[in-house]
C-alpha cells in the first residue's frame, strides 16, 4: 500500500476516530487515502488554526490524542499557533503536515517551509519523514510520545513523494525510544516522607494543577484532601479537578485568584503542589510566595521541579499513582484551628463585584453556573470573560473546562468548542463563553460547527472592547485606552443567523434570568449576544511586582 | 560561576545538533564549547558540552536536555577525574629570521608542524584548554593569521566510562 494509506491504517490502529484538517497539493495523497477510509471521519475546518484548536479541544475532553492535518507551506504555518497552544498546556496532539517532494526540499520550492525547524521549540518531538519504510515506526512513536509522560504535541512532516511511495505495511507492537522513558512510579521513601510531613504540618495546603486532569487523578485528590483535612486551591489549569462547592475548596490562586486562596498560601506551613508548574501568574513575586512553607512538589516532568521554586521534597512521577500509594499511609490529624482560619478568611474576603442594575458579566457566569450545576463542558476564549469563568463558575467534574492557559490564545474558543462537542459524552452540553475580540479571530469556524451539526451554545460577552487589555491600560497606562475599544462591530445576531444559528441579544439581568436557562436547555446551537458594560474590571488582581497577598480588591 | 562538562550521548540522527543548540539558545543557556562526533557505534554520537552556570542552572540544563527524545544519556563528569583535550590548528606569521624562535616555542608545547608556507607556519597542537590558551598567547606576538579550535572533548579516567546501558544498546535507533 502507499504511505498515505499506511498512515490511515496506523491512525486506525491508534483508535483515531476523527481528524481535523484542510487539504492542499502536498497532502493530496493523504486525502486520497482518506477518501477510501470508512473508519476515520475527517472534519473540514475553515482555517488550519481552527483545525489544531479543534483537535486540542477534542483531546482535552476525551483524554485521547487529537489529530490534525495541514498542507505544506501556509497550511503548516497556520497550524503553528495551535501547536504552541497545545505545547504550553501539555495537550497530546499528533499534527501531520504535507511537505514538498524530497528532491525539492531546500530549494525554496512552491509552498515550502521548514515546518520541523519552525516547530522545534513547540513540539515534544517532530520528524521529517524521508524514508517511506519508517512511517509505521514513526507514527507509533508519535502517538506514544504525545500521550505518555507529560503530554504534548508532536508533528510528522511527510513529503509528497514519500506519501505516494509503496511500502510493505507492518505495524510495530512496541516503540524503540531509548532516550525517552518517563517515570511514573514515585520513589517510596519520598512518598512516606510526604505522609510524615502532612501529619506534622499545622497549616497544610494543596495546590492542584493541570497534572491532576492529565492523569485523571481527581478522585484521588479528593480523597487525599479529605484524609488530611487540607484546603485545596487550583491553578487555572487545575480547575474542574476538584469539586467547586466542596468546603475545602479555595478556588483559583494567583493573579486573579481569590484573596482567601492567596492568603492561605501566604500563611501555610506546608505547600503540596500536585501537577502544577508555578507559572508566573500563580507565583507573581517569588520572594513573597508561601514564605514560611515546606514545599512538596509532585510532577511527572523532572524539569518543572525546582525550576521556579526551591523544593524541599521533590517527587517525580504520575500524580495519580503517587496519591494512590500515599493514601494508605496518611494519618487523620485534628486541623480545626487551620480550617477555622480558612473559614474566617473566606468570610472576610469573599469573591464579590459591585452589583447594580446593569448586566454584569459576573452575574451572567453565576446564572450559568446555577443553570448547569456543573453538568456541562465550558469552553472559553481569552480575556476578562475567561477569568470571570475561573472565578464564578463552580466546576463539578474533571475535563469540563477547556481553555487556553499557558499561551492565552485568543481565538481558541470557538474551534476548541467544536472539538469538545465532538468528544463530549452523549447528552453533555457544550457552552462557549467568548469575548467580542476573541471570537472574531476564528469566527469562520461557525461554518464548521454548522456543517457538523454541533450543539454548541455560544455566550458572547460583548463589551465593545478588548476588555483585559483595556483593564491593563487602566492600571498601568493611567487610563490611556489605546486600540482597545472597537469603533465598529457587526450585528452579531444577524451574523449568527447568517450561519443558520438561532440568536438572541440579552441586555438586562431579567433577559438572562429568563432567557439563559431556556437557551441552555434547548437542543441545537444558539448564539447569545450579551451586552455588558465596557468598564468592568477583573478583581481581585495582584498588581505587577507585588506578592500574591497584596491584591487590589473590589470597592 | 563554575564551568561544567557534560558528556552527552545522542541518537546519530539528522537535526540532533539543531535540537540541542536550539534548546540552549531559547532557554538562554550559554554554551562555552560544544564538540560532537560519532562514537564506536554508528547510531550514537557523543557531545561534549561545556556550560557555565551555578548549580540550579546546570540542573535545569541537564533536565531540559533529558527531555529531548534524541538525547539518550547525560553524564556530568565535572566532579570526576577525567582527561580532556582540545585540538587547535594555528597559522602564524614566520619570517625566516623568526622561524627558529617559533619552532622552539612550538617544541615546548609539543605542537607539530602540519604546513609550511614561505611566510607562515601552520601548527597543530592538542592539550587541555589551558595549554591551548597558553600556546596561542605565546605565538600571538608573531602575528596569528588563522586559528581553529575543536572545542573540548573529555573522557573519564580509569575504569569508569560513559556508555549506553545494556538495554539502550539493544534498542535500535528510533524511527
Ligand atoms: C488572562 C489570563 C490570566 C491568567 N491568570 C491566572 C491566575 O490568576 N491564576 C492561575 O493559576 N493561572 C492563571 N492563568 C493561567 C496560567 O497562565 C497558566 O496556564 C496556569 O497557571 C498553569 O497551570 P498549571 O501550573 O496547573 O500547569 P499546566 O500548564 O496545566 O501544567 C501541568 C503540570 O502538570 C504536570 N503533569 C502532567 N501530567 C502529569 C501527571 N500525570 N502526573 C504529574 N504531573 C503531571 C506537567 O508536567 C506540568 O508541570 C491565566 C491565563 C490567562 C490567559
Ligand atoms: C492572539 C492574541 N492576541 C492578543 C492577545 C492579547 N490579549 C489578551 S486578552 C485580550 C482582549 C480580549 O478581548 P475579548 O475577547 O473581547 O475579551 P474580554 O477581555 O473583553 O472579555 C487581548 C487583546 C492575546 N491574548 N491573544
Amino acid at each position: 500500500m502507499t504511505v498515505g494509506e499506511a498512515l490511515l491504517e496506523c491512525l486506525e490502529r491508534e483508535n483515531v476516530e476523527i481528524v481535523f484538517g484542510y487539504p492542499g497539493g502536498a497532502v493530496l495523497p493523504l486525502y486520497d487515502a482518506l477518501y477510501h477510509s470508512t473508519r476515520i471521519k475527517h472534519v473540514l475546518v475553515r482555517h488550519e488554526q481552527g483545525g489544531a484548536h479543534a483537535a486540542d479541544g477534542y483531546a482535552r475532553v476525551s483524554g485521547k490524542v487529537g489529530v490534525c492535518i495541514g498542507t505544506s507551506g501556509p497550511g503548516a504555518t497556520n497550524l503553528v499557533t495551535g501547536i504552541a497552544n497545545a505545547y504550553m498546556d501539555s495537550v497530546p496532539l499528533v499534527v501531520i503536515t504535507g511537505q514538498v517532494p524530497t528532491i525539492q526540499i531546500g530549494t525554496d520550492a512552491f509552498q515550502e517551509v521548514d515546518i520541523t525547524g519552525i516547530t522545534l521549540p513547540i513540539t515534544k518531538h517532530n520528524w521529517l519523514l524521508k524514508d517511506p519504510a519508517k512511517l509505521p515506526q514513526v507514527v507509533k512513536s508519535a502517538f506514544h510520545i504525545a500521550s505518555t509522560g507529560r503530554p504534548g504535541p508532536v508533528l510528522i512532516d511527510i513529503p509528497k513523494d514519500v506519501a505516494q511511495a509503496r511500502i510493505n505495511f507492518k505495524y510495530p507492537s512496541s516503540v524503540k525510544l531509548r532516550g525517552y522513558k518517563p517515570t511514573y512510579k514515585g520513589h517510596p521513601s519520598k512518598i512516606s516522607e510526604i505522609a510524615k510531613l502532612t501529619a506534622k504540618a499545622k497549616r497544610p495546603i494543596i495546590c492542584a494543577g493541570g497534572g491532576i486532569l492529565a492523569s485523571n487523578a481527581s478522585e484521588e485528590l479528593l480523597k487525599f484532601a479529605e484524609a488530611i483535612s487540607a484546603p485545596v486551591t487550583n491553578t487555572f489549569m487545575g480547575l474542574a479537578g476538584f469539586p467547586g462547592d466542596h468546603p475545602l475548596f479555595l478556588g483559583m490562586l494567583g493573579l486573579h485568584g481569590t484573596r482567601y486562596a492567596n492568603l492561605a498560601i501566604t500563611e501555610c506551613d506546608l505547600l503540596i503542589a500536585l501537577g502544577a508548574r508555578f507559572d508566573d501568574r500563580v507565583v507573581m513575586n517569588i520572594n513573597s510566595f508561601a514564605p514560611g512553607a515546606t514545599v512538596v512538589h509532585v510532577d511527572i516532568d523532572p524539569a518543572e521541579i525546582g525550576k521556579v521554586i526551591a523544593t524541599n521534597v521533590p517527587l517525580v512521577g504520575d500524580v495519580k499513582m503517587i496519591l494512590k500509594e500515599l493514601l494508605p499511609l496518611l494519618e487523620k490529624v485534628d486541623r480545626s484551628e487551620w480550617l477555622e482560619r480558612i473559614k474566617s478568611l473566606k468570610a472576610q474576603y469573599p469573591l464579590t463585584y459591585e452589583g447594580d442594575s446593569s448586566l454584569k458579566p459576573q452575574f451572567i457566569i453565576q446564572q450559568l453556573s446555577d443553570c448547569t450545576r456543573g453538568d456541562a463542558i465550558i469552553v472559553t476564549d481569552v480575556g476578562q470573560h475567561q477569568m470571570w469563568v475561573a472565578q464564578y463558575y463552580r466546576f463539578k467534574k474533571p475535563r469540563t473546562l477547556v481553555s487556553s492557559g499557558g499561551l492565552g490564545c485568543m481565538g481558541f474558543g470557538l474551534p476548541a468548542a467544536i472539538g469538545a462537542a465532538m468528544a463530549a459524552p452523549m447528552g453533555e452540553k457544550v457552552i462557549l463563553v467568548s469575548g467580542d475580540g476573541s471570537i472574531q479571530m476564528t469566527i469562520q469556524e461557525l461554518a464548521t460547527m454548522m456543517e457538523q451539526c454541533l450543539d454548541v451554545k455560544i455566550i458572547l460577552f460583548n463589551n465593545s472592547a478588548l476588555g483585559m487589555v483595556r483593564q491593563l491600560q487602566e492600571y498601568y497606562c493611567q487610563g490611556r485606552h489605546m486600540a482597545t475599544h472597537f469603533q465598529f462591530h457587526p450585528d452579531f445576531e444577524i451574523l449568527a443567523r447568517a450561519y443558520g444559528i438561532p440568536a438572541y441579544t440579552f441586555r438586562t439581568q431579567e433577559d438572562v434570568v429568563k432567557g439563559l436557562p431556556e437557551v441552555i436547555n434547548s437542543s441545537g446551537p444558539a448564539f447569545v449576544n450579551c451586552i455588558v458594560p465596557p468598564e468592568e474590571n477583573v478583581l481581585p488582581m495582584v498588581p505587577a511586582g507585588k506578592g500574591i497577598s497584596e491584591t487590589v480588591e473590589c470597592g | 560561576m563554575e564551568k561544567h562538562t557534560l558528556a552527552v550521548l545522542v541518537e546519530n540522527s539528522p537535526g540532533v545538533l539543531t535540537r540541542v543548540a536550539g534548546l540552549f539558545a531559547r532557554r538562554g543557556f550559554n554554551i562555552d564549547s560544544l564538540a560532537v562526533g560519532r562514537t564506536d557505534r554508528d547510531d550514537v554520537s557523543r557531545m561534549t558540552i561545556v556550560v557555565e552556570g551555578d548549580k540550579p542552572l546546570i540542573e535545569q540544563v541537564t533536565k531540559q536536555l533529558h527531555k529531548l527524545i534524541d538525547v539518550i544519556k547525560i553524564s556530568n563528569i565535572t566532579d570526576d577525574e577525567y582527561v580532556d583535550r582540545e585540538l587547535v590548528m594555528l597559522k602564524v606569521t614566520a619570517d625566516p629570521g623568526q622561524r627558529v624562535e617559533i619552532m622552539h616555542i612550538a617544541g615546548i608545547f609539543r605542537a607539530r608542524v602540519v604546513d609550511l608556507g614561505s611566510k607562515t607556519i601552520t601548527f597543530e597542537c592538542t592539550g587541555t584548554e589551558g595549554k591551548i590558551n597558553a600556546f596561542e598567547e605565546s605565538l600571538r606576538p608573531y602575528g596569528i593569521k588563522e586559528l581553529v579550535r575543536t572545542g573540548k572533548i573529555a573522557m573519564l579516567r580509569g575504569s569508569k566510562y560513559v556508555a549506553l546501558s545494556l538495554a539502550q544498546t539493544r534498542e535500535a535507533e528510533n524511527g
